[in-house]
């Protein structure tokens, strides 16, 4: 296949396409958003909450080592949630628009 | 990774040495005939690994991808493999070992970064690349500007990591086996050239996946043996740390409390963060290094070209998340387990990094010193730590040989013509040079203070290779102007500002520390108070300290710090985007918003990903 000869700006407008990008653009920044803010939180408790952060909640173990758990907790979940949602929403998405492009192509 | 270590040497050897129960052993006693049997074993077996990949090594595909064929639950065993260094292993269970809580805090920071790999990078990577940056970048550009500037950031970041963790391999293998400096740079080096120039990708990828089960596997072993002592009951466990006595007077000298009292409990202090953290905005920059600079690391970005497709790049670094989220969790614990056992003070007298931590808690675990199970757990740990460093510079400089083989060599010098036969030699060529340039560089630092190093890795990649990696996959304006701009600019400036920040030895402070001792002890030798052997020493030491830096200045000539905060991201990560930026704008160029729409269809859809491996 010669990439020359592809017009590519008439397959990156095809409807499916455009479908495909953007769900997958906002769905990505809002994860990895999210992500960030959980994780920014932690040092920020630590440097201007040291009070809260030392509360026992269990034994010995104060809320800033939930917390570290916590992080941990969250950014399985991301994974877990990201890889999810790709396997249920975009894989069947991206099949179909790579058949469409195969089409579009051979044409 | 390997700041870790670094950092805290500097911050542990201010510390003054603290009083604890009976003499305390300067030496960690191995069995060496068990020790060296079991590294031997290490070299065997991935020798082994090396030789099998050597014969299936054929084409450039092999060489620096392993021919796309790694499955996805491979490769993340493999860049867990990649990014779990020796510093994560001994430095983090150190740390813990002697500031508590806050080991458990610094590697959130670390393991945060996957987030980034594997919502942005992984996928469209896999998509659109072949073996380098340099390739995905180039189809933005076909400028040779392009593809040479990325090289070129590629070596640059890859060779401040691999000096890092030459000059850490020397120092471990100097603490845990007794092997001189020189000796111990000079065989790993040579060492993981040859794994490299034969076995290119495949040997690299199964070395790592061999460490990472190693690793794992020495991890919950130690985790399980040092809970089943309390019956797995974590509260009880985190109850003997906070009440052990020699944990307790440890804190109580970290915190410069001249007697206990005062109603705090220095055994729930060890438990809380804050011990070793101090400056939350240097955290919160430090956080941003790993988030973003993780992400741009030539090594591992290296790693997602090995898988068939997209697909296997996700699942990869999912199994990553599983494995090196796990490991760190119960790296804090072994840490937690060693301050209790062997206790903080031990620690430090026998490295006053605390990087011994983990193999003293795995001889103590095991029976103790002299009996066989525990010499046998101890050159257990000893031997992975080894493993895990040659896994990770295996990793580095197959990197650096793609970026300078592939990129400068045959698509800048060679406009892309050049046979298979030309490019494996060059490419082992340049393995093999890149091999004595890190040999040469560790030998040559000994002596040198290399935290700033890694610091470097991590912030020039995080405000380069980051914001234009990410421009180039997701903005259509971005062009080669930018790419140019914002490689450059962002490394020199991140450069540039650590050159100016607190990582940097200022003599002018050197030289006021050292006055203070030598005012300290000579105050007390004119009251009448004799000095013992170990103060007369560090008298004669503080002195010629003084005298040797009192008219210093630091390599660019300061006084102080211009920078105060050792971490330069929050600086220099929206200065990289801004340069990117205006780079974008000032050298325009339609040409290339025209190539965005197939690169952006092909990082979104992985179509014609096979067709990019043949051209």
């Amino acid at each position: 296949m010669d990439g020359n000869r592809i017009d590519w700006a008439a397959l990156a407008r095809m409807p499916k396409f455009v479908e495909l990008h953007t769900k997958r653009r906002a769905f990505l920044l809002t994860l990895w958003c999210f992500g960030s803010l959980c994780f920014y939180l932690l040092p920020i408790c630590a440097g201007y909450f040291p009070e809260i952060m030392r509360t026992r909640l269990l034994g010995r173990l104060n809320v800033g080592y939930f917390l570290c758990l916590l992080e941990f907790g969250v950014i399985w979940g991301i994974a877990l949630y990201y890889t999810r949602k790709s396997n249920a929403v975009f894989d069947p998405l991206t099949r179909e628009v790579v058949e469409e492009i195969r089409r579009e192509v051979a044409r | 990774m390997r700041r870790l270590l670094s950092v805290f040497t500097l911050l542990a050897t201010a510390l003054p040495a603290a009083a604890a129960a009976g003499p305390l052993y300067q030496e960690v006693q191995t069995n060496r005939a068990i020790t060296i049997s079991m590294f031997l074993a290490v070299v065997l077996v991935t020798g082994c690994v090396v030789y099998r990949a050597a014969k299936t090594t054929k084409t450039t595909a092999d060489y620096y991808a392993a021919g796309g064929a790694i499955s996805g639950f491979q490769n993340g065993w493999a860049i867990a493999g990649d990014y779990l260094s020796a510093a994560t292993f001994l430095g983090i269970a150190g740390i813990t070992s002697l500031f508590g809580a806050d080991g458990f805090m610094y590697t959130v920071g670390p393991f945060f970064s996957f987030v980034t790999i594997l919502l942005v990078i992984a996928e469209p990577c896999r998509n659109v690349g072949r073996f380098t940056l340099g390739d995905i970048l180039s189809l933005r550009s076909s400028s040779k500007l392009v593809r040479g500037t990325a090289a070129l950031s590629a070596v640059v970041v890859s060779t401040f990591y691999l000096l890092g963790q030459m000059v850490g391999a020397g120092k471990l293998m100097q603490l845990l086996l007794g092997i001189p400096y020189r000796a111990s740079v000079i065989g790993v080096g040579a060492l993981m050239v040859v794994y490299v120039t034969f076995g290119g990708m495949k040997a690299t990828t199964w070395v790592q996946i061999i460490k990472a089960a190693l690793l794992m596997l020495s991890g919950i072993a130690l985790t399980l043996l040092l809970l089943e002592r309390f019956d797995f009951d974590l509260l009880r466990f985190y109850d003997a740390v906070a009440t052990s006595p020699a944990v307790q007077d440890h804190v109580r000298t970290l915190m410069k409390d001249a007697a206990p009292g005062s109603g705090v409990d220095y055994g729930q202090r060890f438990l809380e963060s804050g011990l070793l953290l101090k400056d939350p905005v240097d955290q919160i920059s430090l956080g941003l290094a790993f988030a973003l600079g993780a992400a741009g690391l030539p090594h591992i970005m290296m790693r997602f070209f090995t898988v068939p497709d997209a697909r296997s790049a996700r699942t990869s670094v999912v199994i990553s998340m599983v494995l090196i989220g796990a490991f760190m969790i119960m790296v804090t614990m072994i840490g937690f387990g060693a301050a209790l056992f062997i206790t903080p003070q031990q620690i430090m007298a026998v490295d006053k990094g605390g990087n011994m931590a983990a193999p003293m808690l795995a001889q103590y675990l095991g029976g103790g010193a002299g009996s066989v199970t525990g010499d046998l757990l101890l050159a257990f740990v000893c031997a992975v730590a080894f493993s895990t460093i040659l896994a990770v510079v295996s990793g580095l400089i197959l990197a650096v040989s793609a970026a300078v083989a592939h990129d400068l060599y045959v698509n800048v010098l060679r406009d892309g013509i050049s046979d298979q036969k030309e490019q494996m030699r060059i490419a082992r060529l340049s393995a093999l040079g890149i091999g004595a340039v890190g040999i040469v560089l560790g030998l040559a630092c000994e002596k040198q203070n290399i935290a700033h190093l890694v610091v470097l890795a991590f912030a020039v990649v995080a405000s380069s290779n980051f914001p234009v990696l990410l421009f180039a996959l997701f903005w259509k304006r971005f062009n080669a102007g930018g790419i140019v701009t914002g490689l450059t600019v962002g490394a020199v400036f991140a450069i540039g500002v650590v050159m100016v920040s607190p990582n940097m030895t200022y003599p002018k402070k050197v030289a006021a520390d050292a006055k203070k001792v030598v005012e300290l002890l000579e105050k007390k030798q004119t009251a009448g108070v004799p000095l013992s052997e170990k103060e007369v020493k560090s008298l004669e030491k503080a002195r010629s300290d003084w005298a040797r830096n009192k008219d210093g200045r630091s390599l660019v000539g300061l006084d102080a710090p211009l920078f105060p905060l050792k971490n330069p991201a929050i600086l220099s990560v929206p200065v990289g985007f801004l340069a990117a930026i205006a780079g974008t704008f000032l050298f325009g160029h339609r040409r290339e918003e025209e190539k965005f729409d197939e690169l952006y269809i092909r990082q979104n859809t992985g179509h014609g990903a096979a067709e990019a491996a043949d051209h």
